[in-house]
């Protein structure tokens, strides 16, 4: 790589000092007092029809400003997706809906003064539901007599294989080779099925937005979300007014991954500013955030797998059927993955990939850090583990054989080849780190305990190929330093750092030199949004191709005020000077002055960025649990890690990543589970009852790096902030099958099950 | 109901509600710092100290806090500087939302054992959740701040 100043550094984030300091920065923070507050009421039942609804007695509450049902809202139907257009997600929602499809969907908007008198009139609306029989096993779910969506106002904008009088949201089938003979030809074929849960991303920030009336009578809604332009386009769309009403301002983000690129709730207080004229406020609860918000989709991945009596693998048939909830937002695009990301990891002859995504009568599912490619992995690397076991072939050796290799066409990936992938340094670096030929497959350590280990491999996207769009506008101020303008949501990653980064290099100026400011929509050039690990890569490509903008009209005005031309110049940060006589020069700090003082040629720049291809990073990640066979307890000792994200931009930043994400990924492995009674009520709506991993839960964990150097990237960056969530679960299934001979295909595995488990392989 | 109490060392008087509590009373004062991130007491971030012991101010009601001294990190930014560039060394903060909490609870435990071990760190943490660093870089930024071995 060549030298840089910032990047490959552990540079402190921009907004460390503030942020740490605890000072307003945050949406909650930031909402005037005077904001109405606003709340929802909820339906109990998940699958019913408003007969009738009577808000007169919450009206006569003193302080309530308004109280909206579905007979106020716009008719037109919508979806909270934060995609590209044509966003693929079906308009299938309104704001307010006669009908209702989930327990918790809102039934009614409230706005008064204080949460008091709104909590009141709550309590006063008089609803009479029809009470119908939920679908709730989306097994089921396809030609069910429970159609979820039967309205004739539903829109389909793309090709995603919609059949919605059959519950089927999307589908869609593709494949390369004859599979069925290739399986057919194989000595052992593994044939299973997994199943991965809908989990809560659990951002320690809740769901929150405030909005008004801003001097031009535009709509301004300031809200803590991953995707303020895909936002603006949302609410115009939901409120039915023009894009040019709306304006849509985020302010810092306490975390989001993935919840917050739908736009969960930012409707609501639109709505109300836009009816009463007045400032809204709506922050979700915790328990809001589990019961309304945009959950991980829970999938069932059939994979059948061929390998020939070496263990080389032949051919994968995959099979995904995905619950997106009562709607379907990130439902078509989100199953994708779970065969594009999971294939793709090993050279094979044929495969065939089938999609079924549906509709059900749970919260709609949404976009989270993996999207789709965390469920496909834990199947098809569940599946290879399975296989090595079948064949007695050490797991890492059956890896070596099958992995992708640099230079591969990959396996499911839109006809990409992968230019740099350094997988097969991962695998061996993990192997080393957790001294996998030592413990593999397991160590006992105790009368009744036993230590083992388990890996697995994982891949993810940069960006989207051919439709992700980064913007950044770069603009030359007094004394020689920029405004980097972004549209891209830092939402606590360190975005605004990392790109500063890139500037400062490509600008040959200090770090403190570039102020970066994002995001207003009013303001930033457009930007897709924080999401499909698209920022560094994408957003990143801008800022390179901007860098490269300003010095030329550095040089160029520079040049111009010498006397010179533009290529008799060179910049080098500081100083413009001529080529043949360095000692005939400007400083950058006059070059401003002079243009700022009757010049006319102030220097702004605006790139953008589309990638034509989508590299993806590879990691591998191997767990050391240790089980107790005499209570199933299962406890992480260490997880470790190597990535390949292509150059690190921040070393600090993507080691947090990679840590943050592989918790994450502990959690969902053993700890969190949405569960829900039979009349399809969500039964852990807290963190009392929905763990997430605390300090005690995890173990330790070790991340390094084996970077392999992306042409396409800024300074040879792929991305960083999802693959990393990829492996502990089919790392740690492995672990304890390892320990116990048991199997499990469904998340979470907790130790009751191992208990059980055990207990029934004792009896048998 | 009007209450006298000290908060960051200023004598304050102020109206509350038999039901309010203390974090929506603090940042109702304009004190920010603690934020609400679960409703069952649960996530730590809304750490603040009475009587310099540290408290959750979701879980304690703001009546309770009349004639006692409430400090929040507002209050003790001096003190917070060494840990607080730890952790941004490490880029520990992320997204930050956390951070004030932790803090919070991380200087109570300096002042009440300035010589923890590992083991006693993590544990008189454990109520401190983050979602965003997996604890691992706030390990690290720990054990430089304690002085002992991550």
């Amino acid at each position: 790589m060549e030298n840089t100043r910032f990047v490959n550094k552990g540079i402190v984030k921009k907004d460390a000092k503030v942020l740490l300091s605890g000072r307003p920065v945050y949406t909650d923070d930031i909402a005037p007092s005077d904001c109405l507050v606003v709340k929802l009421l909820r339906s109990p039942h998940a699958h019913a029809w408003i007969e009738d609804i009577s808000t007169a007695a919450a009206l006569k509450v003193p302080g309530i400003e308004a109280v909206f049902t579905y007979k106020d809202v716009p008719e037109k139907r919508y979806t909270q997706a934060g995609q590209t257009f044509p966003e693929p997600s079906p308009d299938d929602r309104l704001i307010l809906d006669q009908h209702i499809r989930y327990n918790g969907d809102p039934v009614a908007i409230i706005a008064g003064k204080d949460e008091n008198c709104v909590s009141q009139a709550m309590k006063r609306i008089k609803v009479k539901y029809k009470v119908l029989e939920p679908l709730l096993d989306f097994t089921k779910a396809i030609d069910n007599p429970i159609i979820i969506h039967p309205e004739d106002n539903y829109v389909v904008k793309s090709d995603i294989g919609n059949d919605v009088k059959r519950n089927i949201c999307a589908s869609q089938c593709r494949g390369n080779g004859d599979i069925d003979k290739v399986l057919s030809e194989c000595d052992y074929t593994i044939d299973q099925t997994y199943h991965i849960k809908a989990v809560s991303q659990a951002m320690m920030e809740v769901f929150c937005a405030f909005t008004s009336i801003d001097i031009y009578g535009r709509i301004k809604v300031i809200s803590s979300t991953q995707i303020p332009f895909h936002a603006r386009r949302i609410i115009a769309r939901g409120l039915n007014i023009p894009k040019s009403k709306v304006r849509v301002v985020k302010p810092r983000i306490g975390g989001g991954f993935g919840a917050k690129q739908t736009a969960v709730m930012e409707i609501y207080p639109a709505f109300v500013t836009y009816k009463t004229g007045k400032p809204a406020k709506l922050v979700f609860t915790r328990e809001e955030c589990f019961i309304q918000g945009s959950p991980r989709h829970e999938m069932q991945v059939h994979v059948r797998l061929g390998a020939d009596k070496n263990g080389k693998i032949r051919g994968i048939d995959l099979s995904t059927l995905s619950n997106t909830g009562a709607f379907g937002e990130h439902g078509p695009t989100t199953v994708d993955l779970s065969g594009t990301k999971s294939l793709s990891l090993y050279r094979m002859e044929a495969f065939r990939f089938k999609t079924e995504v549906v509709y059900t009568n749970v919260l709609s599912a949404g976009a989270y850090r993996g999207y789709g490619a965390t469920q496909g992995i834990f199947a098809v690397e569940s599946a290879v583990n399975e296989l090595a076991h079948k064949l007695d072939i050490d797991p890492i050796k059956l890896r070596e054989m099958n992995m992708v290799r640099e230079g591969d066409l990959l396996t499911n990936y839109f006809g990409e080849v992968t230019n740099s992938c350094n997988l097969d340094k991962c695998v061996a670096k993990v192997k080393e780190m957790i001294g996998w030929d030592e413990k593999y497959p397991y160590v006992k350590t105790g009368p009744h305990t036993v230590r083992s280990v388990g890996m697995a491999m994982a891949m993810q996207g940069s960006g989207i190929g051919g439709v992700d769009v980064g913007s950044v506008q770069l603009k030359l101020n007094d004394d020689g330093f920029y405004t980097l303008m972004i549209g891209c949501s830092d939402m606590g990653t360190g975005c605004d750092t990392i790109l500063a980064q890139m500037t400062a290099d490509g600008l040959g100026c200090e770090f403190d030199d570039i102020i970066v400011r994002g995001v207003d929509t009013d303001q930033s050039p457009y930007d897709s949004g924080s999401y499909a690990s698209s920022t560094t890569y994408v957003t990143g490509m801008a800022v390179v191709k901007a860098c490269e903008s300003m010095r030329k009209r550095i040089c160029e005005e520079a040049a111009a005020i010498m006397g010179l031309k533009e290529n008799e110049v060179e910049f080098d940060g500081e100083t413009i000077s001529e080529n043949d006589n360095p000692e005939h020069n400007m400083t950058l700090s006059d070059l401003i002055t002079s243009l700022q003082a009757g010049n006319g040629h102030i220097i702004e720049v605006t790139e953008s960025h589309t990638s034509p291809v989508s590299p993806p990073p590879f990691m591998a990640g191997a767990a050391e649990i240790e089980v107790d066979l005499e209570t199933g307890k299962i406890t992480p000792i260490n997880y470790v890690a190597a990535v390949d994200c292509g150059t690190v931009i921040n070393t600090n930043l993507a080691r947090i990543q990679a840590e943050g994400g592989l918790v994450q990924g502990l959690g969902m492995t053993l700890y969190e589970d949405m569960q829900y009674t039979k009349a399809g009520k969500m039964k852990n709506r807290n963190f009392m009852s929905y763990k997430i991993p605390t300090r005690l839960d995890m173990g330790n964990i070790k991340v390094e790096f084996e970077s392999s150097y992306e042409e396409t990237g800024p300074f040879g960056a792929k991305s960083i902030g999802e693959i990393v969530i990829n492996t502990p679960a089919p790392a740690i299934a492995d672990a304890v099958y390892n320990a116990t001979g048991l199997r499990f295909r469904t998340l979470p595995i907790t130790a009751e099950q191992v208990l059980m488990g055990l207990l029934d392989k004792e009896e048998a | 109901m009007i209450i006298d109490l000290f908060i960051n060392g200023k004598k304050i008087q102020a109206e509350t509600a038999p039901d309010q509590m203390l974090i929506d009373f603090l940042r109702g004062l304009g004190y920010k710092s603690m934020k609400r991130g679960c409703d069952t007491g649960n996530c730590g971030l809304c750490t603040v100290w009475m009587d310099e012991k540290p408290v959750l101010s979701c879980s304690v009601p703001a009546a309770r806090a009349a004639g006692h001294k409430i400090t929040t990190l507002e209050g003790v930014q001096e003190e917070a500087a060494e840990f607080s560039d730890y952790l941004a060394n490490e880029g520990a903060d992320q997204c930050g939302y956390c951070s004030p909490g932790l803090i919070m609870n991380v200087l109570a435990l300096k002042r009440e054992i300035p010589n923890p071990t590992m083991a006693q760190i993590k544990e008189y943490l454990s109520g401190n959740l983050c979602r965003c660093t997996g604890y691992q870089g706030q390990y690290r930024a720990l054990a430089k701040y304690f002085g002992v071995e991550e």
